[in-house]
């Protein structure tokens, strides 16, 4: 009896409360209006896309018509993904995005933060401008642009009468040997290692610089009371403050363990060091977009992105577990 | 500052250090491009003996003289350079538009469904359909080898769109709620009240875009295939990988060094000249914010 009695009160509220809703919707058209060619473009070119998955589960022809039977017909299951964990070429894309990428995370992941921290040391504002001005340039020049410039300077020499470019040269009169930066072996990973430090290490201090400008100036003088000197200070004061920072890039960094530059390494990419340097993207682009095995190519985009949320959800919880706040 | 401050042996090493440290980075960052922008002006000759100088001997604008050769490849470059700069013109429009509108519209906690939107634009910071998908549903659309095909995929960074949100969100709401009784309708306060104050933060997001645009080598890769299409960074590319080995006929010689110099060049002078604009405006709070959430 109660109990009915509720739910008929309940269902006049929920009638209310939906009619007190449309009024809210009604007075709020014009925010709609606003938010409604945002809204269209996330549908089309982010969960349309997403729809598009199913291919993966399809044998494609390039000719299906992808808004049709590309969504409908010729359901294959499991078979590309299958396919693609039991070939050969899989190992060898693994491999080369994981040394690409662990390279980048031993080698590339700290030099923004030492930077920073150097950085924070200067006191002449103008010099520390100054250097900021300067290490922030590569990041907004085009990836075209710094491919080009490594091709030339360490381009071999096309016969003997001709000099080679200036980084062949210095490394030849170093060590006499002669390099071939973009040929086969390990070389290729250096330079991509190289390429991403120079572009991307000055940008990357932006938000540990904004981490440390955070840091309370009185706990410094506290600490020059107590007598601690500079590396104490860094130590104690300044490691923990910008720790939360580096944890969340560094999860942020995990999660995109597979993501290795699409245009990068399409730009370097040569006969010679394509064993070396095809990774997950290279392959999709080659062998999906420009040979047209688009059911199979996708599977390996999905395969990608669900390792992805694997890798950043794992790397979350570590950080939880060992005290960080995390990133959700 | 403070009088306590007192300065040992060791901070004045210290300070040596770092300084020293910071400023071989500093110029080892921006070498490469002195050294491409030096060897523009050379001979080709001096290139191809010097392995590395930053004053040319004999300076000379031989190699831009040729690059904007009528009769060479001149008309190639300039259409490049037009279609470069009307991709990055029109696409930044687009991005600004698309961009601000639905910041506004999701800046507004009482919006039925609002929520559910964003939580939509969140997830698909984390998983997207991919390559493959999307360049179907461009070309599904029609858009394959268009200059629309450059622009609209892209029309709207998540991440920059959250961070306008957040900007909308703190403007003061006084002076809405005085237009809103003065008759004004949201898209009024929108236009009069919250675009004038946001200035700052649009030429931010503007350059931001407009670089994008014009550094962009994945869409043009992705959705042309008429090379008449192609914008700067692909025909630039197509120049520099023009060597020896790949020249057909003996009577098409590769393009000189200092001609592909002075091409990078040109493609990235446009970055140098909005540069200190940039940097003026990528003040860290702006970027910080979206991190956050």
């Amino acid at each position: 009896m109660a109990k009915a009695q509720k739910a008929v009160l309940s269902s006049e509220e929920k009638a209310a409360a939906k009619e007190k809703k449309w009024a809210q919707i009604r007075r709020d058209k014009w925010m709609y209006l606003l938010l409604l060619p945002g809204f269209l473009y996330f549908i089309i070119f982010k969960i349309v896309p997403m729809w598009g998955i199913l291919i993966a589960f399809k044998d494609y022809y390039p000719t299906t018509q992808f808004f049709g039977a590309g969504l409908t017909k010729n359901w294959i299951g499991f078979d590309n993904f299958v396919q693609f964990l039991t070939d050969s070429s899989f190992w060898q894309l693994l491999k080369n995005t994981l040394i690409i990428s662990g390279m980048n995370i031993i080698f590339f992941f700290p030099l923004p933060i030492i930077l920073a921290l150097l950085l924070n040391e200067m006191k002449v504002q103008w010099w520390k401008k100054l250097a900021q001005t300067f290490v922030y340039v590569p990041h907004f020049v085009s990836m075209v642009v710094i491919a080009s410039i490594t091709f030339m300077l360490v381009k071999t020499p096309s016969n003997s009468a001709q000099s080679g470019g200036a980084l062949y040269e210095i490394v030849k009169s170093l060590t006499g040997k002669e390099m071939q930066a973009l040929g086969g072996g390990m070389a290729i990973y250096w330079v991509l290692l190289i390429q991403n430090i120079w572009k991307e290490t000055g940008w990357g201090t932006i938000i540990f610089l904004a981490a440390l400008a955070g840091v309370d100036v009185e706990q410094y003088e506290a600490a020059i009371v107590d007598g601690a000197n500079r590396f104490q200070q860094l130590i104690y004061i300044t490691l923990p403050a910008i720790m939360g920072t580096v944890v969340t890039m560094f999860i942020l960094r995990m999660g995109s363990v597979l993501d290795t530059g699409f245009e990068q390494i399409i730009l370097m990419q040569n006969t010679l060091n394509r064993n070396n340097s095809e990774t997950f993207d290279t392959y999709v682009y080659q062998y999906g977009r420009v040979e047209g095995n688009y059911g199979y190519t996708t599977a390996i985009s999905l395969f990608k992105s669900i390792i992805s949320i694997i890798c950043i959800q794992t790397a979350n919880r570590l950080a939880k577990r060992a005290g960080q706040a995390g990133l959700f | 500052m403070i009088s306590i401050k007192r300065r040992t042996i060791g901070d004045v090493i210290g300070d040596v250090i770092i300084y020293a440290i910071v400023t071989a980075l500093a110029i080892l960052m921006v070498v490469p491009f002195i050294y491409v922008i030096a060897a523009s002006f050379a001979k080709e000759a001096e290139i191809q003996t010097r392995p590395i100088f930053f004053i040319p001997e004999h300076p000379t604008l031989d190699a831009y003289k040729q690059v904007f050769n009528p009769q060479g490849m001149g008309p190639t470059v300039l259409r490049a350079l037009v279609i470069s700069l009307g991709v990055t013109l029109i696409g930044t429009l687009i991005n600004l538009f698309f961009t601000l509108t639905m910041a506004y519209g999701l800046s507004r906690s009482r919006l039925v469904g609002g929520k559910l939107i964003l939580n939509m634009v969140l997830f698909t910071m984390v998983f997207g359909g991919g390559m493959i998908p999307l360049f179907l549903v461009v070309k599904g659309l029609g858009l394959y080898d268009t200059y629309a095909a450059l622009i609209l995929p892209g029309c709207i960074s998540a991440y920059n769109m959250l961070i306008v949100r957040n900007f909308f969100i703190e403007l003061p709401r006084e002076l809405e709620e005085a237009a809103s009784i003065d008759g004004c309708t949201e898209l009024g306060i929108f236009a009069k009240i919250a675009l004038p104050l946001s200035m700052p933060i649009i030429a931010t997001f503007g350059l931001f875009y407009a670089v994008g645009h014009w550094n962009n080598y994945f869409g043009a890769l992705m959705y042309l295939n008429d090379s008449k299409k192609f914008p700067f960074q692909l025909v630039l590319r197509n120049l520099v990988m023009q060597t020896q080995d790949n020249s057909t006929s003996m009577d098409e010689l590769p393009p000189e060094d200092t001609l592909k110099m002075a091409v990078i060049v040109i493609g990235t002078v446009p970055i140098l000249c909005v540069y200190p604009f940039l940097q003026k405006h990528f003040a860290a709070g702006v970027m910080v914010g979206a991190v956050k959430g």
